[in-house]
């Protein structure tokens, strides 16, 4: 490793942009990155946000609109092949050949990859052991279960030993047996030197494997740290969610009377001691069918400490209360905190 | 939780990927062949079946009953065999292209593999195109003993032009198999039941599969239609090279020189704006 300055970058982006025809925004609308060799990096972000276009950049199945990308120092767009040698795949859903069995899939990848005979029958055989799939070999992968077809398609990708790995959503339909074993199976890859490059919006996925991440949303990089330092943006630290049932009145010309509750609980809220900023989240997913519940979020540097002022501010607001959530933070909160909107 | 045998040595892979890109493409491309030889090879009999049904009953029908009850002439059987041997070659390279690759396309994705394969993804279209043709070829090589089986006495075919059938047949398959290539590449995995009816069922009937063109002078339109089929070339060319000559009169057919342009213009046009429209599928 007396090289390591001289290595090439294993990801390299740079103003990356992508519009599809048609299209009247950018799916990928300029970012740039870089991945060392030897790193995980996680693309963190809800559906939509431009990963697997990023992917699919990266892998040389996407052409992009303006801007760079580079493998191991090698231009995807002006030599494909060459990346292709180096790169390796696991999409979000099965395209496992089916025409083929199990064992054949991975020893016709290999052949496509030029690697001799007693070499990919050796691997194959190696690879189906470690990634427990050592007795289904012979199998039609039409038979396969989810988290089967997933650990075949790893150890396709595993074939011609990449440098880069890509795993689009690795663990997305995985039950959490399957998702445990493909994070230590991750993490192994990861000690051998292999650079992986994963995208998800599961954040736990992406605080638990990743060494740096970059936070997505409407094709932008939003942020991009490592999972500590992300915590760290959010202010104070700790969250308080208050979910608190407004009484409307149904009078005609009278509903002003419950936005007036929320704006004062709101003053309320915030000139507590040490919160450091408090949010109204307007329409949340899921809170449609309960009429009147507006949910609060209070951040502060120990938000736990505020809790009986803030139940106080409630009911003083002749507000009910109907419940309440101290949160530490989490990259989800991080995600939360900059756009204001939940990851799922 | 290591796993040395996951890792292969640096020393190796540098090999391995300091071959020439030629040297690389190639043995991708090869690879990808033999692939598709060993999923037919497996379903032989099957792909047999699918291919030789419907030209076995043709032959039958239209070259043994038809003629023994009197209503086609004796002889028709000669004229009608080139006709199926060229329907049988379009229409096994044409779909041994079309249906996998509007299914790949359209949302099984397993061609991916493939285009992630070190070889420029234009060759994996090429590659489609020459094994679709092998399917062809091999189909209608098989006709000719079925036809002598089926049809008995009336089986009869030149045997001084064994060259030119080759020759015909080979440009046969492959302009079957690039018509297939664009079809394949433009048509929607929810169309292909509007893609048998609409482009298939007319390049059956319009292609002098069951006449020899110059018989339509009368129809003038209709012969004139028959010129946009690529199924007209490779009919006429195989009639004009099986057909025997009967009390010296050999069979009036389209030029071979028509012949042969017909068909090369076919797997020109059809190759190149194939192949463009397949590389704009796959990259985008």
């Amino acid at each position: 490793m007396s090289e390591q300055t001289n290595l090439p970058a294993a990801i390299d982006v740079q103003h990356l942009v992508k519009r599809y025809p048609k299209a009247n925004t950018n799916a990928v609308d300029d970012i740039s990155f870089t991945v060392k060799q030897g790193e995980i990096f996680g693309l963190l972000g809800p559906n939509g946000a431009g990963k697997t276009t990023t992917i699919g950049v990266l892998t040389t199945g996407i052409r992009p609109t303006s801007g760079s990308a580079h493998i191991m120092g090698i231009n995807v767009v002006a030599n494909p092949m060459s990346v292709k040698q180096r790169i390796a795949v696991v999409p979000q859903q099965s395209n496992l050949d089916r025409s083929l069995r199990a064992r054949e899939i991975l020893t016709f990848h290999a052949s496509y990859h030029g690697i001799p005979r007693a070499e990919r029958n050796a691997r194959a055989d190696a690879l189906l052991q470690e990634l427990g799939l050592g007795d289904r070999g012979k199998d039609v992968v039409m038979r396969y279960s989810g988290g089967m077809a997933q650990r075949l398609m790893l150890a396709r990708a595993l074939m011609h030993s990449p440098d880069v790995l890509f795993l689009d959503e690795p663990t997305n339909s995985l039950d959490p047996q399957s998702r445990l074993f493909l994070w230590d199976r991750i993490r192994s890859l990861n000690e051998q030197g292999v650079t992986i490059l994963l995208t998800t919006h599961d954040m736990d996925e992406a605080d638990q494997l990743c060494q740096r991440i970059a936070i997505m949303d409407h094709g932008k990089i939003l942020v991009l740290d490592t999972s500590d330092e992300l915590k760290k943006l959010i202010p104070g630290g700790t969250r308080l969610e208050l979910r608190v049932r407004i009484h409307e009145l149904v009078t005609l010309g009278k509903t002003s009377e419950g936005a007036q509750t929320k704006d004062h609980l709101l003053e309320t809220l915030r000139s507590l001691p040490g919160a450091i900023k408090v949010e109204e989240v307007p329409g949340e997913a899921g809170e449609e069918s309960q009429q009147g519940i507006t949910l609060f979020r209070l951040y502060a540097e120990d938000a736990g400490s505020l809790i009986v002022q803030a139940t106080q501010a409630v009911s003083a607001s002749d507000a009910e209360l109907r419940d309440l959530h101290l949160a530490r933070p989490s990259l989800e909160d991080v995600f939360i905190y900059l756009t204001g909107r939940n990851l799922r | 939780m290591a796993t040395p045998t996951l890792s292969t040595p640096s020393g190796v892979l540098r090999e391995r990927r300091s071959r020439s890109r030629f040297a690389t493409a190639s043995i991708a491309f090869l690879a990808i062949l033999r692939r598709d030889i060993t999923v037919t090879g497996r379903e032989f009999i099957a792909f047999l079946v699918q291919v030789l049904l419907q030209p076995l009953f043709f032959l039958f029908i239209f070259g043994k009953v038809l003629p023994s009850i009197g209503y086609a002439q004796r002889g028709f059987a000669a004229v009608l065999l080139p006709g199926i041997v060229g329907l049988t070659i379009v229409t096994t390279a044409l779909q041994g292209v079309t249906l996998p690759l509007v299914l790949d396309l359209g949302f099984a994705r397993e061609i991916d593999d493939r285009l992630l394969a070190p070889l420029p993804v234009n060759l994996v279209a090429v590659e489609k195109v020459l094994f679709a043709a092998m399917r062809g070829l091999i189909a209608g090589a098989i006709i000719f003993p079925l036809a002598y089986w089926i049809l008995g006495n009336e089986y009869s075919v030149r045997t001084d032009a064994i060259g030119t059938i080759i020759g015909i047949m080979v440009l046969t398959a492959f302009a079957g198999a690039c018509l297939g290539l664009t079809i394949g590449t433009l048509v929607k995995p929810e169309q292909i039941g509007l893609m048998f009816s609409l482009i298939f069922t007319p390049l059956l009937f319009t292609g002098c599969t069951y006449y020899p063109w110059g018989t339509l002078d009368s129809i003038k339109w209709f012969q004139i239609i028959t010129l946009f089929n690529p199924l007209t070339y490779a009919c006429e060319g195989l009639r004009s090279a099986m057909v025997p000559a009967v009390q010296g009169h050999s069979l009036p057919t389209l030029a071979m020189g028509w012949v042969l342009l017909g068909l090369a213009v076919t797997i020109v046009v059809f190759f190149i704006f194939g192949v463009r429209t397949f590389h704009r599928r796959v990259v985008n």
